[in-house]
């Protein structure tokens, strides 16, 4: 069974970040780009079932601005037997619409997709089942854990109120909670495996698939953006009247 | 401050890593562990998953195939947080696994080093003695062999990985003739081998130590680690080796007092401003992170030209010496940057300050150091 990563590079959530006002984008120079946390359990995940033999063969995609060798290198070493990285200025400042597109494109020929849930910047949580809408197959969503047998596929999905075991044929798109799996880190013996596997770095042209603005059929369109206002400084209530003040505080929000 | 650009990219990963543990593996329980003196298997075992003690080890004995330089790296990491951590890595690695991996027959390395290498197993490295520390020749314990089996007795002082649940074996250094040494392996579980009580250390309190007692111990005569007569050469050969390991853990220990330091002087504020801002401070740090940078130096050349194949035994006695001092150096201006809280032993620069004296003790005193850098020098 094929199975393939997502994997996106995210800033460091322990650094600053910030968005680019002019642009709207996420100002990427800001802080350290690394994997997403999100995307080192899914290869753990993806580990597992190379161990298992279940998987016969994964491979780690992403999409992204080029430099990203460290960051794959990384899933590399985790899990990935060899990596596809999509590269073209056509991509900048995709929105998920376009980021599913092209990544169902470059991911169409695997039998299992895996990829995080939400990403740790944007959080949109939607290009996986975009891409299975694109691609035709089922999705399952937001699984905690799941089992892979030959075609097919079951995953434990909890709602606030139920836990779901849901089941598809594959092939099939899986976004996965931090739940499915424990990052682990790559050993040296992994990390000099790694440099010997092959990174196919391609474009939107080699992908077949037109992006941007003249090939978009629904954009996201930025509109305007501003710094984030200061935070105000909060109210202290102590003293006799402090519950008093409190409840008052809440109710006249309609928290209470 | 790390010196990057002599470093490769699977180097870079590596440090990187080890680092990411040291944050969320080793750092939350380090404190308890110090409190509690009691081994830290957890992280250890996770250590072991990692590949940390195989790093030096080539692949068919279980390792990572990776080198010293490469096993000093990881050291250095893992002592910025944890020196008990790091020296149970150490000791594990080029006390327990490098004089099998060097002395060893074929048989010898299948039978111990994978296990080893995977930390489900522990070795620990007898040559300290009552009579016997940096004179190690003058050793006192025992070997005779008589059909075919070697019997041992004698004492052992501060031997470190020899007591825990997962150590499988030490080897010793015997004296088994006129001017004659040599290194046999002891399976723990062999009667007559006692690991004693461990000792109450002043600091890297969660690493394993204690004093050995070895009484009629019988081992079979293919347990002869080495050539027989050739204990006392092999050892000096580990030990050097050793000493530019110590020099890395110490140069971890530095920086980390160094890096501790920082996030304190910004932080903490005194009379309206940061504490950082008064130059007795600022300096004080400036002047530790040089001490940092030059121990690192000394300990990359040292490792770089054991890699090379080349002689290295002063280099090492350099490293050694100039890092040693560096930690304890920074370990005595990060506790008086802490004040108070410096004195707290909770705090990491309290334990750095009790950790870092026995550097400039262990693998080689300081002053065995300069008698060996005069003795370069012709002197």
């Amino acid at each position: 069974m094929k199975v393939v990563v997502l994997v996106k590079q995210v800033p460091d959530t322990y650094e600053k970040r910030s968005i680019a006002l002019d642009t709207g984008m996420l100002a990427r120079e800001a802080s350290e780009n690394i994997v997403d946390e999100i995307d080192e359990r899914v290869c753990a995940v993806a580990a597992e079932l190379k161990k298992a033999g279940t998987a016969t063969e994964v491979v780690a995609v992403t999409m992204g601005p080029a430099g990203a060798d460290k960051a794959i290198r990384k899933v590399l070493a985790l899990a990935a037997d060899s990596a596809v990285h999509i590269v073209d200025d056509g991509l900048a400042g995709s929105d998920m619409i376009q980021t599913a597109r092209v990544l169902a494109e470059a991911a169409k020929d695997a039998d299992l997709i895996l990829s995080g849930a939400e990403s740790t910047d944007g959080g949109g949580g939607m290009v996986p089942a975009m891409m299975a809408e694109i691609l035709g197959r089922a999705h399952i969503p937001y699984a905690d854990s799941i089992e892979v047998a030959e075609g097919s596929v079951t995953a434990v999905t909890n709602t606030d109120t139920q836990k779901l075991t849901l089941s598809a044929a594959t092939p099939v798109v899986v976004s996965l909670t931090e739940k499915a799996g424990e990052p682990k880190l790559p050993n040296f013996k992994s990390i000099r495996e790694a440099k010997k596997k092959d990174i196919t770095v391609t474009s939107l042209a080699d992908l077949g698939v037109a992006a941007g603005p003249g090939a978009a059929y629904v954009r996201n369109v930025m509109v305007s953006a501003a710094e984030r206002p200061p935070k105000e400084a909060g109210v202290k209530v102590s003293g006799d009247t402090a519950a008093t003040e409190l409840v008052d505080f809440l109710a006249t929000r309609h928290l209470i | 401050m790390s010196i990057d650009h002599l470093l490769d990219e699977e180097q870079l990963a590596l440090v990187e890593g080890v680092r990411e543990f040291t944050q969320d593996v080793v750092a939350p329980v380090s404190a308890k562990h110090d409190k509690e003196k009691s081994f830290p298997y957890e992280v250890i075992d996770q250590m072991g998953e990692m590949g940390l003690f195989g790093l030096p080890i080539p692949e068919e004995y279980g390792g990572q195939g990776g080198d010293y330089f490469t096993l000093c790296l990881a050291l250095e990491e893992l002592a910025k947080v944890d020196q008990s951590v790091a020296i149970t890595l150490e000791a594990g690695v080029s006390l327990g696994m490098m004089p099998i991996l060097k002395y060893g027959t074929e048989e010898q390395k299948q039978q111990w080093l994978p296990a080893l290498a995977e930390a489900k197993q522990l070795a620990g490295f007898g040559l300290t003695e009552p009579a016997a520390g940096s004179d190690a020749g003058g050793t006192q314990t025992k070997a005779t062999l008589d059909n075919g089996t070697w019997t041992i007795n004698g004492n052992k002082e501060f031997i470190t990985n020899s007591g825990t649940d997962i150590t499988s074996m030490v080897t010793v250094t015997a004296v088994t003739g006129q001017d004659e040494i040599t290194t046999i392996i002891v399976p723990t579980d062999t009667p007559g081998f006692t690991a004693e009580p461990a000792y109450d250390k002043v600091g890297w309190n969660a690493s394993d130590t204690h004093p050995l007692t070895l009484q009629d111990v019988q081992v079979p005569e293919e347990n002869l680690l080495g050539e027989r007569g050739r204990g006392f050469a092999n050892f000096m050969g580990i030990l050097d080796e050793g000493r530019v390991a110590i020099a890395a853990l110490a140069t971890g220990a530095a920086q980390g007092c160094v890096d501790e330091s920082v996030r304190y002087a910004k932080t903490r504020t005194t009379f309206g401003r940061p504490i950082g801002e008064n130059q007795g401070v600022s300096f004080k740090i400036a002047r530790m992170q040089a001490r940092a940078y030059a121990a690192r130096s000394a300990y990359y050349a040292a490792a770089m030209k054991i890699v090379a194949g080349q002689p290295f035994k002063t280099e090492a006695s350099i490293a050694k010496m100039v890092a040693s001092e560096a930690a304890m150096d920074n370990a005595r201006d990060a506790t008086q940057i802490f004040g108070g809280y410096g004195f707290m032993n909770e705090t990491l620069v309290a334990r750095h300050y009790r950790d870092s004296k026995i550097l400039e003790i262990g693998e080689g005193t300081t002053e065995v150091q300069l008698m060996l850098i005069a003795r370069s020098l012709g002197l």
